[in-house]
Formats: C-alpha cells, structure tokens, sequence
C-alpha cells in the first residue's frame, strides 16, 4: 500500500472528523451547560440544511445561506428553549429528552409536508467545484473548505468561551447557576443563549452537509447518533472531548474503510465501545456527572 | 343491558346460543353473496423510510390500475379494491402485514414490495397461506427453487437482466472495472450479475469495496477507487445510496477519470441530485416514460398517468406497480374471478403488454420476460423540459436468454 494514499485517506477521514465535530459540539455544548440531551439535533440539523438551500436559493448564493441559515435557525433554536425546554429545568433528565424526542418528529414531519419526502439537490457553491490537485492525489476543494471553516469556527468558539466575560459568565453559570444568580446574573438569558448556539452549530453543520449528501428530511436521523457516539468518546459536555473524538471517529472509520470497507460504519460502535470499557466518563469527561 | 339482571328466566347460557345463532344467520347470506364480493388486492409497500419516493409512485401506479378495472365493471362485475399498507422497509414488519392482509382483511392476492429482503418476508406468508404473490422488487432470490412456490411470480426486473444489458452498453474486451457494491443481498446480486457479464465480455475486474448498507458519507472510499484506475465504475447500490455515492463520487473527480455505470438508474434519485451530478451516468430500467413515440404501449400508460395525476409522468417504479396489479387483475378476469388455482394458471399463460411491450411470466420460476432498457443521464443543456432527463441507449426486448436457466435456479423442469 503506498504511502500517498494512506495520506489521502487520512485526509478523507480528517474532512469526515470536520463535519462530525460541528454536529457533536452543539451537542455537547448544550448538554454540558444545560442538562439538556437534545434529540432533536439530527432533526435541526437537517432544518438547517433545508434552510441554507432555501437561503441560498433566495439569494442567489451560497454564502448568504452559510451565514444566514444558522443564524436564523439559532434563533429558531432559542424559541424552542423559551417556550418549550425553559419549563422543564429542575425537573429528570427524562423530561426534556422525551420532549426534544417528540420535537424531533414534528419538525422532520414539517419539512416533508413544506419540502416533501424526496431529496433536493443543493449544488456545491460554483467557486468550490471540481478538485485540487495536491501533488499526490485529487481532493475536493469543499472538503478542504469544510476543514478550514470548521478549525475556523472551533478557534472562534474558543476564544469567545475563554477570554472574553461573556465565555467566563457562561463557563461559570455551567458550574453553577445558583450562585450566578446571587451574584446578580439573569442565567436564564445565559442559557437562551447557549441553547440557541448548540442549535446554530446544528444547522450550520446541515447547511455545510448539503452539498456533500443529498438533502432529505431522514439526512438527520443518522447524524444524530453520529454525533451523540462522538459526544459520548470525547466525554459529555466537553468540548474539546467533541473535537478530539469526532477527528478519531472520522479517521478511524476512514482507515478501516482502506482495509475492510464494510466495516467502516461498526468502526464507529467498536471505538465508542472499547472508550466505555476503560473510561466510561469519555475521553475529556468528568466522572460522575449527571448534569 | 341494564335490564338484564331483572329478567333471570334468560340463562347466560341460552343467551349465549342465542347470540350465536343469529350471529350465524347474519354471516350467512353473505357466503351466497361471495361471487359478487369485492377482489382485495394487498400491497404491502415501504412507505416511510430512505425508498418512500419508489413507494409512492408505486401505490400511485397501482391505485391506477385499480382505477381503470373498475372504470370498465370490474371483473366479472365484481369491483376491485386496493389495500396499501407500510412495510416500513422491514421484513418482520412486512410479514405481520401481509399475515393481516390474508386473516383479517381476507385479500385474494399480494402484489408489492421494494426491497428484496421485504419480498422475502412477505413470500414466506403468501407461500405459506397458498396465497398468490406479485413481487416487484429488483432481486430474484424469491425465483430460486428454494424460495419459490407455485404462488410466487416476479413481475420486476432482476439482477442478472440488468447488469447484463448495461455491461453490454458500458463494457469492452479488455477494460478495467471496479465496483462499489453496498452489502447486503441487493447488492451482491448486482456484483455477481456484472462480474458474470464482464467475463463473458472480456473486461478485467481490478477491485471491489463494499459499504456498508445506507451510509451517509462514500468519501473514504473515493482515494482507492481511485488509486484501481479502472476505466468503468459500476457503483451497485439503490435509492439514496446511489444519489449520494454518485454525488460524491463526482465530487472527487471520478468522472474526469472513469465512466459511472449503475445497474439500475433511478428516476427520483437523478431528481434529487441534478442534471450535472448524473450527467454521463449509465444505469438499466425497467421503464422510462421518453419511450412513448416508440411505444404505443408507454404512450396509453403515460396519457392514463397523466390523465390521473394532473399530468405528471409514471415513473420506472410507479411503472412496476401498475404492470404488478394490472397483470394479476388481466390473469383474473381471464380466470373469472379469484379461484387460486385457476388464477395461477391464467398468469402461466397470460401474454401481456401493459407499459412498455410484450411481457409473459416464465413457466419454471415465474420469472416476467420483459424488455430492459439502458438509459443516460443527460447533460442540462440537452433536456428539453424538467420530465427530459435520460436517452435511451438501448431497449432490449426480452427472451428468456436473458434470464439464467431454471436448471441454474435449482427448478427440475
């Protein structure tokens, strides 16, 4: 096996990572400072991919629904906490689970009734056509762009939840929120807030799926348990436990994919598995915790 | 009864033969009335799940066929009725309805299913029940002896018709080929159809990966697919899968290097996708509806489609359910009604022409015998309206050499 495409599978897997990583963050982020297990993230998901092809479609380009959709549907997301989540803080992690669960049907529903059951094509953005040649093999260049614009999104993230007084608001309303209140802060906003991020990064994932997978109002269904097997290895609630796991799913099932191909998709499973036995908190996870 | 503990004279028990016995009063004249009972046609399909496009198009189709029975009289003045039902795409769901079908609602047939390990579910009921079964799913397992009963017919295409007339469209002497086949039984079937195509033609095989069964992402496949240098792709797999391993699949530049050929090419999965996904991409079907000015045939079924459905077009799917009720229903008419026996030997004789050209079910497994298509994609700036998606490359019409002998399949005649 020769050593260029070992590396254009890594790259592969690493582009793969990309998108798993989006999708689990807004899990994770939600879970860890809310309590909240969010079933509807695969459902939001594909809400965000339908809402960037109607955006882009509206606007005529791409770019407008890249920016657009998760915003829009961010605030969609926000909705969902004030009038729905927000009564059931306090209460079993159950409650919000089944809610979001039942959520999740509705709004897949939604799109069949508006959009209808089949796929809709969403056409790669024109300046991301075609492949660029890297020397030793050809990559598409909207998977180069997927990887950029996620690392792009993870630095941004990052900088935001550690040096700025809105990140150490939220990192501290996550620890606890009793004593954030005491101290004056209105934590219900901090988490409108967060929920409505988890649930932009959802949609901002479906609207960068698009164009690699048709579009269809099932598209979410397989990608919420992607992302969950991710959150699950990087450890609930840890962010960097999203990115370091989603890159090792992603690599993982593109390595196997090289030498047993129909294996690819238990590889996945197998990973999650074996984490479970030795660390059953996950990678970055906190032992114990149950929200 | 609030009145009924006032009233002791009545015994529970002469009650109960009471009951009874009128119960048995009532159910009798409608034994007297069976001969002008209603035909209830089964038709177990996956109507939620990846392939509910292919089932509505097929419930569309066969509603249709109902449609036009009844529009004449029915058959011998008895009305025929459709019953849908959702198989969810799972065999053990598909043999509890169609078991339903059979003792509750009484069905005198079963016509339906899409995917081949539903078709085998519901063909262990049926064979079970001696009930006569239409399957219109593209596998053919269901037509070897060890599955196969007097009751089973295929009205569907099968692997080994497809793979062929493509291979013969797509393949020469000497070319390279490699596969991309999702496992399950679908598609090894279509492996083993192309790669016995491709010896008796000549081409070399380079290599075989298979995924896993409605994966979302075929990107880890692309760099060694690539890296086989082939000169045809034959990518084997159905519904979404084909959409999305196509879409990827150009997305990596495929296309720049190798044809793309599937073994069937699918109406709403090239909707899905777009024109310039497809574009150049070969596949087999068992109808398209661009066949109407070479066929009387496709043009009457494509003016009744329209005529119905506010004039939208049949599509390859909604083309087996039609010919799938339609023949049953011509077998029946020819039988006179439902006797089981009579009906299984009217289809055994039955010629037909109901979409696309002659057809007629094979005596040893049931099999139809119908004409394959081979169509391509066409390039945007070629399609004449949104409806003008492929040209036909071919249109073999069907001999039973294209079908694998009934000694191969294990029948002894």
């Amino acid at each position: 096996m020769d050593l260029s495409l070992i590396i254009m599978q890594l790259l592969s897997g690493i582009a793969l990572g990309a998108v798993l990583v989006i999708t689990a963050l807004g899990l994770t982020i939600v879970f860890g400072m809310l309590g909240v297990v969010n079933f509807a993230h695969g459902a939001l998901f594909m809400i965000g991919a339908y809402a960037g092809l109607y955006l882009a479609s509206l606007t005529g380009s791409f770019w407008w629904g890249l920016l657009l959709a998760p915003i829009l549907i961010g605030a969609f997301g926000m909705l969902i906490e004030f009038v729905l989540i927000r009564r059931l803080y306090g209460r079993s992690i159950d409650d919000p689970l089944l809610l979001t669960f039942g959520l999740s049907y509705v709004l897949v529903e939604g799109v069949r009734i508006v959009f209808g059951s089949d796929g809709i094509p969403f056409p790669t953005p024109p300046q991301l056509i075609g492949v660029l040649d890297l020397g030793i093999g050809f990559f598409p260049r909207y998977r180069l762009f997927v990887i950029a614009l996620v690392a792009v999104v993870l630095l941004v993230l990052w900088l935001t939840l550690e040096k700025t007084r809105v990140g150490l608001i939220v990192r501290a309303g996550a620890r606890d929120p009793t004593i954030m209140q005491v101290l004056g802060v209105d934590i219900g906003r901090v988490w409108l807030a967060i929920f409505g991020l988890g649930v932009g990064l959802a949609a901002l994932g479906g609207v960068l799926a698009g164009p690699m997978r048709s579009v269809n109002p099932e598209m979410g269904a397989l990608v919420l348990a992607e992302a969950f097997v991710v959150t699950v290895i990087g450890g609930l609630g840890s962010i960097v436990g999203a990115v370091v796991a989603g890159l090792m799913v992603g690599i993982s099932i593109s390595m196997v994919a090289l030498f047993a191909p129909e294996m690819a998709t238990i590889v996945m499973f197998a990973l999650m598995a074996v984490v479970l036995l030795i660390r059953p908190q996950g990678l970055f996870g906190v032992r114990g915790r149950t929200a | 009864m609030p009145k009924s503990g006032s009233t002791p004279k009545i015994s529970r028990r002469t009650a109960l033969a009471g009951l009874s016995a009128s119960a048995a009063l009532l159910a009798m004249p409608r034994i007297g009335r069976a001969a002008d009972e209603t035909i209830r046609i089964g038709f177990p399909t996956p109507l939620t799940g990846p392939f509910a496009a292919e089932a509505r198009d097929q419930v569309k189709c066969a509603e249709l066929a109902v449609k036009l029975v009844n529009d004449k009289g029915g058959i011998a003045g008895r009305k025929v009725e459709l019953l849908v039902r959702d198989d969810k795409l799972n065999a053990g769901e598909a043999a509890t309805r169609t078991l339903e079908l059979i003792e509750k609602d009484k069905v005198h047939a079963v016509v339906g299913a899409l995917s081949s390990a539903v078709q085998l579910g519901v063909n262990e009921v049926t064979r079970a029940r001696g009930v006569i079964y239409v399957s219109i799913s593209q596998s053919d397992t269901i037509n070897e002896a060890k599955d196969f009963s007097k009751y089973t017919f295929h009205e569907a295409l099968n692997p080994h018709m497809t793979t062929a007339a493509v291979a013969r469209q797509t393949l020469k002497k000497g070319m390279k080929v490699a596969h991309l086949v999702a496992d399950y039984a679908y598609g090894h079937e279509m492996l083993r159809g192309f790669k016995r195509a491709q010896a008796a033609i000549g081409a070399d095989n380079v290599g075989e990966i298979l995924h896993p069964f409605g994966a979302a992402d075929y990107s880890t496949f692309m760099p060694r697919l690539m890296s086989m240098r082939p000169d045809v792709l034959c990518i084997s797999n159905f519904g979404r899968d084909q959409a999305n391993a196509i879409k990827q699949a150009v997305d990596f530049g495929v296309k720049q290097q190798m044809k793309i050929v599937v073994p069937v090419i699918l109406h709403n999965q090239r909707l899905a996708v777009g024109p310039d996904v497809f574009e150049g991409v070969v596949g087999g079907a068992n109808y398209y509806w661009g066949l109407e000015p070479q066929s009387k045939t496709a043009a009457d079924f494509n003016a009744a489609f329209r005529a119905a459905y506010g004039g939208a077009i049949p599509t390859d799917y909604g083309a087996y359910g039609y010919s799938g009720v339609a023949s049953l229903l011509l077998a029946m008419q020819a039988a006179g009604g439902t006797d089981n026996d009579k009906v299984v030997d009217a289809l055994e004789k039955l010629q037909y022409d109901l979409t696309k050209g002659p057809q007629h079910y094979r005596k040893c497994d049931h099999q139809s015998v119908q004409s394959v298509l081979v169509l391509e994609s066409k390039k945007k700036s070629a399609m004449a309206n949104d409806n003008d998606l492929f040209a036909i490359l071919a249109n073999d019409a069907g001999s039973d050499d294209m079908l694998r002998s009934c000694g191969e399949l294990g029948h002894t005649t």
